[in-house]
């Protein structure tokens, strides 16, 4: 009972992380897109309660920032000028969860643009583009996981359940794909597909190739736990009252495989949003305007940034509470499946 | 030594197939290096397509393979559109840094992992073993990508380690020992970010192996002789556990090979990562082929090596007895 509990706070966890980003448009005071010039690479804002007279404000407030005088890329508070925070203001419009219309935000300021986590090199505000980026980078490690299970489910099943030279054959080509060094093969299936595309056609393939590239470790943990479902009592007893292929694969089989997706989609999501943060990183992902946690990284290649903008190393840090909730789950899960000694090296991340 | 021809047929299969595996993908590929020149206006399209008939990529794919395979039996690897040169000697160069780095943070992941994971099954439960758990549970945590921007950012805020690169500019006028220290100045960085994101996965690993070891019978007798526990842990006890850690060293090759992918872009060492990654956004068709070819090579010598170390280490393999 302990470990089942251990379980459900993970998800809990999960659960708020996903919530936050799926609300990115609520939470983010602004736009992602939205540039604004005169502030490139502003430093993050910081927030007061207290103002120069002494005096303790409730409403917190930051100072508006300008370029320090002979500096271009140097900004400093002017304590004369006072941007009070608001709550609940109305700003941008965008669609909560892609549908509902709206135009309410978390917070905002109230006489100019508050940036909390700084500005990147078109002054467009990096905590926005972080919630944003989380939605691109999330979802195509969620849909490639999906995409994966259910690759490696349907292979799985056809070569546990089969036998025979389908087994043969597909563990063979399984095989090979577990063979390769993982981000060498996503390079390698990446390369032979369109450069220049739409955004959203690029999320798509992107999806489609992270989904390609790990479907051998689940396929072969399936067909494992298949060969020892097709030969359990009740399923020859399905079988002798007439039952076909599908049904006993739908009723009784598949369902034994249950804690196996489970434990392989909590490992697989993590590692699939980096696989998308590595492509969009190195150019070959999701492309400028829209951004994921990995395009927001790339302007640290330029050794400037590197240098000066320490802000722009935020979106890697918001990966890291994701992790640490799909790792707990995915820990959480093995401890509660007790018999998850099959393979249990590819509990442990990476490979 | 039937062992061993069985491996070697396995991993010449293994070869085969991935190699004929990136043919069929780069079928799927709508365009090719040629067709990018049609956005050049001083390029006829009667030009592209001579190139492209010259370099037979209007050709089937089973020609095409199998001019490769030929330019692969006289060491060329095919033809890089980009560079304008063979395949092989531009792989040559880039591969030999990748292997510098990965085998020296495969050494170095491993000696450490080892030791740290020995101390930690002989501490089981206690404060040293506790410490370490949560260190690697917080290395686990930070994905490869995010620990070398962060080494990175490190290294130029400090000043302590170049930013990239290789080695520094007139490396050629130094003096052999002066060479050595350049480069593993500049490997510093590299493969400290390899080594934290590989060595967590490996500590838990050889704990594991150690400490269930540690529970059995023959240990705990070999104890109450008196054994030193030095004895104990590196000779007798590593010695019980060795078989799932040596097959664990093959994987481990995989790993650090992808990792030193990102790595290498990263913090732009001229291994093999950022030559493939032009290649790529060239469209430059065999060097994707032949990196692809390259890193499964290494993985190959990896995993044989671990077989070879499996073969020394477990007398079961070499009597043919049906191992575990």
């Amino acid at each position: 009972m302990i470990q089942r509990r251990r379980w459900v706070r993970w998800l809990l966890v999960l659960a708020v992380l996903h919530g936050i980003v799926a609300c990115a448009g609520f939470f983010a005071p602004y736009d992602p897109a939205e540039q604004d010039r005169e502030r490139p690479y502003a430093p993050p804002m910081r927030i007061h309660w207290i103002d120069t007279k002494g005096n303790f404000n409730f409403r917190p407030f930051s100072y508006e920032q300008q370029l320090r005088a002979g500096s271009f890329d140097q900004f400093e508070e002017r304590t004369d000028q006072i941007i009070p925070m608001i709550f609940m203001p109305e700003g941008a419009r965008y669609h909560l969860f892609g549908l509902l219309p709206s135009h309410t935000h978390f917070f905002g300021g109230k006489t100019s643009r508050i940036y909390l986590l700084g500005s990147d090199a078109y002054g467009r505000d990096q905590l926005s583009r972080i919630l944003y980026g989380g939605q691109i980078s999330i979802l195509a490690g969620l849909l490639g996981a999906g995409l994966t299970l259910a690759i490696g489910m349907l292979i799985g099943a056809t070569a546990g359940y089969y036998g025979g030279w389908r087994d043969g054959l597909l563990m063979r080509v399984a095989e090979l794909f577990v063979a390769l060094p993982w981000l060498y093969l996503l390079f390698a299936l990446r390369a032979f597909l369109p450069l220049s595309v739409s955004p959203l056609q690029a999320f798509f393939l992107i999806i489609v190739v992270i989904g390609a590239v790990g479907w051998a470790r689940p396929a072969r943990l399936v067909r494992g736990v298949v060969l020892s479902a097709k030969e359990r009592d009740y399923v020859r007893a399905a079988r002798g009252f007439g039952a076909a292929d599908g049904y006993l694969l739908r009723r009784h089989i598949l369902p034994e495989t249950a804690n196996v997706i489970l434990t392989q989609a909590a490992i697989l999501v993590p590692q699939f949003v980096l696989a998308e943060m590595t492509l969009s990183f190195l150019g070959l992902g999701v492309p400028e305007p829209v951004p994921s946690w990995g395009s927001l990284l790339a302007s640290l290649q330029q050794y400037s940034v590197l240098v000066s903008y320490w802000w722009m190393y935020l979106p890697a840090l918001a990966v890291v509470p994701f992790f640490l909730g799909y790792l707990g789950l995915a820990s959480a899960l093995q401890d509660n499946v007790g018999t998850g000694k099959i393979e249990r090296t590819t509990s442990e991340g990476r490979w | 030594m039937r062992y061993f021809l069985r491996r070697l047929t396995q991993a010449a299969f293994l070869l085969v197939g991935v190699s004929i595996l990136t043919f069929l993908f780069s079928t799927l590929a709508p365009g090719n290096y040629f067709d990018e020149m049609r956005l050049n206006p001083q390029i006829s399209p009667e030009t592209a397509a001579a190139l492209r008939a010259q370099y037979q990529l209007d050709r089937p794919l089973q020609v095409r393979y199998a001019r490769w395979v030929n330019s692969l039996a006289h060491g060329e690897l095919g033809f890089s559109f980009a560079n304008n040169s063979p395949v092989a000697p531009l792989l040559w160069v880039r591969a030999r840094n990748t292997l510098l780095l990965t085998l020296t943070a495969t050494l170095i992941s491993w000696a450490l992992a080892l030791t740290l994971g020995i101390w930690s099954a002989a501490t089981l439960g206690r404060l040293p073993d506790r410490a370490l758990s949560w260190a690697t549970a917080a290395l686990l945590v930070i994905p490869d990508l995010v620990l070398a921007l962060g080494l990175l950012i490190l290294a130029v805020r400090s000043g302590w380690f170049p930013a990239g690169g290789m080695s520094s500019v007139g490396i050629e006028s130094f003096s052999p020992v002066q060479k050595f220290r350049d480069v593993a100045w500049h490997m510093a960085l590299p493969v400290s970010a390899l080594v934290l994101s590989a060595f967590p996965i490996l500590v838990r690993h050889v704990r594991g192996a150690v400490a269930e070891v540690l529970e059995a019978p023959f240990l705990r007798a070999a104890a109450s002789y008196g054994i030193r526990r030095r004895t104990l842990l590196y000779k007798y006890a590593l010695r019980a556990a060795a078989n799932p850690l040596i097959s664990l060293f093959g994987f481990s090759v995989g790993a650090l090979l992808s990792g030193s992918l990102l790595v290498e872009a990263v913090m732009s060492w001229p291994g093999l990562g950022p030559l493939l990654l032009e290649a790529i956004l060239a469209r430059d068709l065999y060097v994707v082929i032949g990196g692809v070819l390259c890193s499964t090579v290494f993985l190959v010598a990896g995993n044989f090596l671990a077989d070879t170390l499996m073969y020394w280490a477990d007398p079961r393999i070499r009597t043919g007895a049906p191992a575990k």
